[in-house]
């Protein structure tokens, strides 16, 4: 009963979105007020339908009701709970419907804190919200419905997948598709600009705090995603080019270049069409990044096997979503005046720079990952790209990147002049200079330079926090009480810069990664990075649905016992399916990592792994993420918090 | 370049893509589908022993067979190779001459195999380091490859031979070099 | 390594989360060259090709048992004192350009390998020519504006 309810509300919920998308878009043109007042009850409901419809999946789950095909191919009896509520969104039927409640949520968002948006405005970013919404609710109804029920049904469900069963993952998924719906909020206001005719530094000042929402929990599912495939793959890699991992940065890299071009909108009113460009982009990246994935066109780690008239669906509601709001575009988007001038050398021209060079990144991977397919269909040959030449091309356009990053935000905008501003970042040189040099003394000239850009990043992101409390330069309590009267923002934009930093400062440590492979016999030892790996004893062990072997390893530097460590192997008989339990210690600066191999001849193969700056690779996106939140928080930024009246006064300029 | 082209490229690009992606989709695109490279080619020079009940056969004895024939590579530990047991013997049936290579496979295992499955090939050698079929380009087993009268390779299936891929594929590639 | 019958599966793989299962098996150690230099640059070179029955892995990276060969391969020949070229010819003469994780430069990839260039020409190109056209200039302004502009000069 209960799953034909979440079948009947998940019907509600795509009548509801397409009224929505309809009525709303339709009473926004002819200013009807009792329909545009009506906006916020479209979304709430359809948020409320698509809510229940998912409860209805969640609870078929937890029950263990096998009569649901979804509920008998991807959970079991056995399976603890946390998981048979996670399984819910492990299948490629239960994780669009989370997607659709997410797009639903996003609506849901607008319409709860959109309160001070223009009615006309906030009509149609819901009405625009409405239609993405029916069209994606459409297509689970119709070709990916998780409520399909099984006749007779089994005594059994097949588990599971065993490499899903693990906490990282168990939000990874819902963060991840949380980002990537959240660009849904940025694409509606910049369709509905171009419908309005209409984007002003009001506009860019609403379309921040949602793509700032997005990207912190794009971020943040990226950072997750890589960390466990980093303890769960079992092999030490983070990051491998995978056409998956790379959907998911595309939004990433577009989404960042949107938030720094909504700064340029809403302080300078310049870049105007091409941030509505970029909205459109990032969203539609999104949807890539979910759904193509699913077309069975790339080779991916990840990859969900879906059958190809789900492809053809898929395409046709892709091809109208982003085709329909580009051809808006060119028709609309000339309307949109440009203006806001200001020279090459300013803070308006770094924001330039920054969104050239990430939108070259952007295309560098986004070709690399489409290239094959249409290799193969334009030339009918079969070519693989892969991670060197990700390594090669997008390393050289991220070192200028994030040597101008420092500069960027001391500049000042309209006109500046990079003389002084360089001279207010001379400790960082000096600092990047002095941190870079010695690692490359030591070892090697790439993780150098890595880790001198990393302090160089973390250096300019403090610069500008320390030039306006003027620190050294006024007495210490005068320069206390300008850094207590800065905005929130501030620290934000300077935390988040950090956290980049502290990522790439990561990425350089594992450039000076090491690892042995070696095969032990109880009671020896294996020596890597100054220390000694010993081998203890391997038992047996069970779980709630799996067998296991657990090994253990004593760890000691100089004589001195550093920590005991458990890899090992799990086998679950249900799925048939073996993983390896990397154990992983870190103290914050590098990890040991070891992975239990084959036993044979009385020993067993251990792969070891050293790893210095480790931790700093997630931390850093952590870092990010937060630094994000806190200037989310800022009661500037805050959704709506603005009317389009006090907003369209001039933008203060500092003086430079 | 003026303005308004500028802003029709990106609606352009994503047309195009589009279309690209709808062939590929109605081309039942596989990204992990693998050419040949021996496809115009003579097979490379091997010598390898008889896999029982044989005789076995070298890469000089493909040089300029009679007819078209088939080379299959199969293995008993392959379970689509069961599922093509049936089309191998009914093309055997049909006069097709088929020579076989057991791919790292111990000889006893694929004898049973082959007793138990029935035995289409009119020779067999044994592969069990699996080297020569490195040669040969295979990446899995059954892979079945069709060499012409000039004993050029004009043809190769990776994966289980069934009557879609013989009446679509194979038989007009038959014809074409009969 | 050994093909699924696709007829077989799709009932229950359609809608599976299909990860690639033991993705990153352990290579044993006894695969290993016993001079360090020599295995260094064979796991190099192993990490530049693709393990053709697997997802996107390198067959360093691989469990599969055509992995483990095309490993022993490589090994084998850069202990016999190949050249890297010479091994990764071996290689793509076997399987073609796609085992090569890392992409040829040949007339089909030259546009893969000018992207960045192109991005970036792209990109400054765009902003000088739009930098060149005149702006226009701001429409005048209406009545209504002016008489607006005159109230807020006289606060």
């Amino acid at each position: 009963m209960i799953p034909e309810l979440g079948h009947f509300a998940l019907a509600l919920a795509t009548a509801i979105a397409a009224a929505q998308g309809v009525l709303l878009l339709w009473g926004a043109s002819v200013r009807d007020r009792r329909m545009m007042a009506a906006a916020p009850a479209f979304a709430l409901s359809q948020l409320l339908a698509a809510g229940f419809s998912f409860a209805a999946l969640v609870w078929s789950h937890v029950v263990s009701d096998f009569s649901v095909l979804d509920v008998a191919q991807n959970s079991s009896s056995l399976t603890p709970l946390l998981y048979r509520i996670t399984g819910t969104w492990g299948d490629h039927n239960g994780s669009i419907l989370l997607w659709c409640l997410m797009l639903s949520g996003c609506g849901g968002a607008v319409a709860l804190f959109g309160r001070e948006l223009p009615a006309a405005l906030r009509a149609r970013v819901l009405g625009v919200l409405g239609l993405v919404s029916a069209g994606f609710l459409l297509f689970t109804l119709a070709a990916s419905n998780p409520f399909l029920r099984l006749w007779p049904p089994p005594g059994q469900g097949q588990d599971v997948n065993p490499l899903l069963q693990d906490p990282g993952l168990a939000i990874h998924p819902p963060m991840l598709y949380a980002g990537y719906v959240g660009f849904s909020v940025a694409f509606a206001f910049a369709v509905a600009a171009l419908i309005e005719g209409r984007v002003d530094a009001a506009w860019g000042r609403w379309v921040r705090p949602w793509t700032l929402g997005a990207w912190c929990l794009l971020t943040g599912g990226i950072a997750l995603g890589s960390w466990w495939s980093y303890y769960e793959l079992g092999w030490g890699g983070y990051w491998f080019w995978d056409p998956v991992e790379n959907a998911s940065l595309l939004p990433w890299l577009t989404g960042t270049a949107l938030l720094h071009c909504a700064i340029v909108v809403e302080k300078r009113e310049a870049l105007k069409t091409w941030a509505v460009l970029l909205a459109i982009a990032t969203f539609s990246l999104s949807l890539c990044g979910t759904f193509l994935v699913r077309s069975g066109l790339l080779d991916s780690v990840h990859s969900f096997a879906a059958d190809p008239t789900q492809g053809i669906f898929i395409l046709v509601l892709l091809a109208l979503t982003v085709g329909g709001s580009l051809l808006l575009f060119a028709l609309r988007a000339p309307a949109l005046a440009p203006s806001g001038l200001f020279a090459p050398l300013s803070r308006e021209g770094a924001l330039v720079l920054n969104n050239i060079l990430l939108c070259s990144i952007a295309t560098v991977v986004f070709l690399g990952t489409l290239y094959p397919p249409f290799a193969d269909l334009l030339a009918g040959q079969k070519i693989s790209v892969g991670p060197p030449f990700f390594e090669r091309t997008v390393l050289p356009l991220a070192v200028p990147l994030l040597a101008a990053m420092a500069v960027g935000p001391v500049l000042s905008w309209k006109r500046a002049e990079l003389a002084p501003a360089l001279l207010r970042l001379w400790w960082g040189a000096l600092l990047a200079a002095i941190g870079g040099g010695a690692v490359a003394l030591g070892w090697k000239l790439v993780p150098g330079l890595g880790i001198a850009l990393a302090l160089w990043i973390i250096a300019g992101a403090f610069a500008e926090i320390v030039d306006r409390i003027r620190l050294f330069r006024r007495p210490l309590g005068e320069s206390l009480a300008r850094l207590a009267g800065l905005r929130r923002s501030v620290f934000g934009t300077a935390i988040a810069h950090a956290g980049l930093g502290v990522t790439i400062a990561g990425i350089s440590g594992m450039a000076l990664a090491a690892h042995t492979l070696v095969f032990l016999r109880p009671g020896q030892s294996a020596h890597l990075a100054g220390y000694d790996w010993k081998y203890v004893s391997i038992a047996g062990a069970t779980g709630a649905n799996f067998t296991a072997r657990v090994s253990t390893l004593v760890v000691s530097r100089n004589g001195h016992q550093v920590v005991v460590m458990h890899p090992g192997k799990r086998s679950f008989p249900i799925s048939q399916m073996t993983t390896s339990e990397v154990a992983i210690w870190t103290n914050g600066f590098l990890d040991l990592y070891a992975v239990l191999g084959n036993e044979r001849d009385g020993g067993a193969v251990f792969r070891l792994n050293y790893h210095p700056l480790a931790p700093e690779i997630w931390l850093g996106a952590l870092v990010m993420a937060l630094g994000g939140g806190l200037s989310l928080s800022d009661r500037r930024l805050r959704v709506g918090a603005p009317a389009r009246r006090a907003a369209a006064a001039p933008a203060p300029v500092r003086a430079g | 370049m003026n303005r308004r082209t500028l802003l029709l490229a990106p609606l352009g690009v994503v047309v195009a893509g589009a279309a690209g992606v709808a062939v590929l989709l109605e081309r039942d695109y596989v990204p992990s589908a693998l050419p040949s490279m021996l496809i115009g080619k003579r097979p490379p020079r091997f010598r390898l022993p008889a896999q029982p009940p044989g005789p076995a056969f070298s890469s000089a004895d493909l040089a300029a067979p009679p007819r078209p024939m088939l080379v299959n590579f199969f293995a008993s530990w392959c379970i689509p190779c069961v599922q093509e047991a049936a089309m191998l013997r009914h093309l055997r049936q049909g006069g097709m001459k088929i020579w076989g290579i057991a791919y790292k496979d111990k000889p006893a295992d694929a004898a049973a195999f082959l007793a138990e499955n029935g035995n289409p090939y009119a020779r067999l050698d044994s592969d069990l380091a699996g080297t020569v079929a490195i040669n040969w380009g295979v990446y899995g087993v059954p892979e079945t490859y069709l060499i012409d009268r000039s004993g050029i390779v004009r043809w190769r299936w990776a994966g289980a031979l069934t009557r879609e891929v013989v009446a679509s594929r194979l038989n007009p590639l038959l014809r074409r070099y009969a | 390594m050994r093909r699924l019958p696709p007829a077989r599966l799709t009932p229950f793989l359609l809608a599976l989360f299909l990860l690639a299962p033991p993705a990153h098996a352990l290579v044993d150690p006894s695969e290993m060259l016993q001079n360090p230099v020599l295995e260094k640059r064979a796991e190099a070179i192993g990490r530049q090709l693709r393990c053709l029955v697997c997802q996107n892995e390198s067959i360093e990276a691989s469990g599969a048992s055509l992995a483990r060969d095309l490993r022993r391969i490589v090994r084998q020949h850069v202990a016999e004192g190949w050249s890297n070229r010479r091994v990764i010819a071996w290689m793509v003469q076997r399987y073609g350009s796609f085992v090569l994780l890392d992409p040829p430069f040949e007339p089909l990839t030259w546009l893969l390998w000018a992207s960045p260039f192109l991005a970036l020409a792209g990109g400054f190109g765009t902003v000088l020519v739009l930098r060149r056209q005149p702006s226009r200039p701001p429409p005048p302004l209406s009545a209504a504006e002016k008489e607006k502009v005159a109230d807020l000069l006289a606060r």
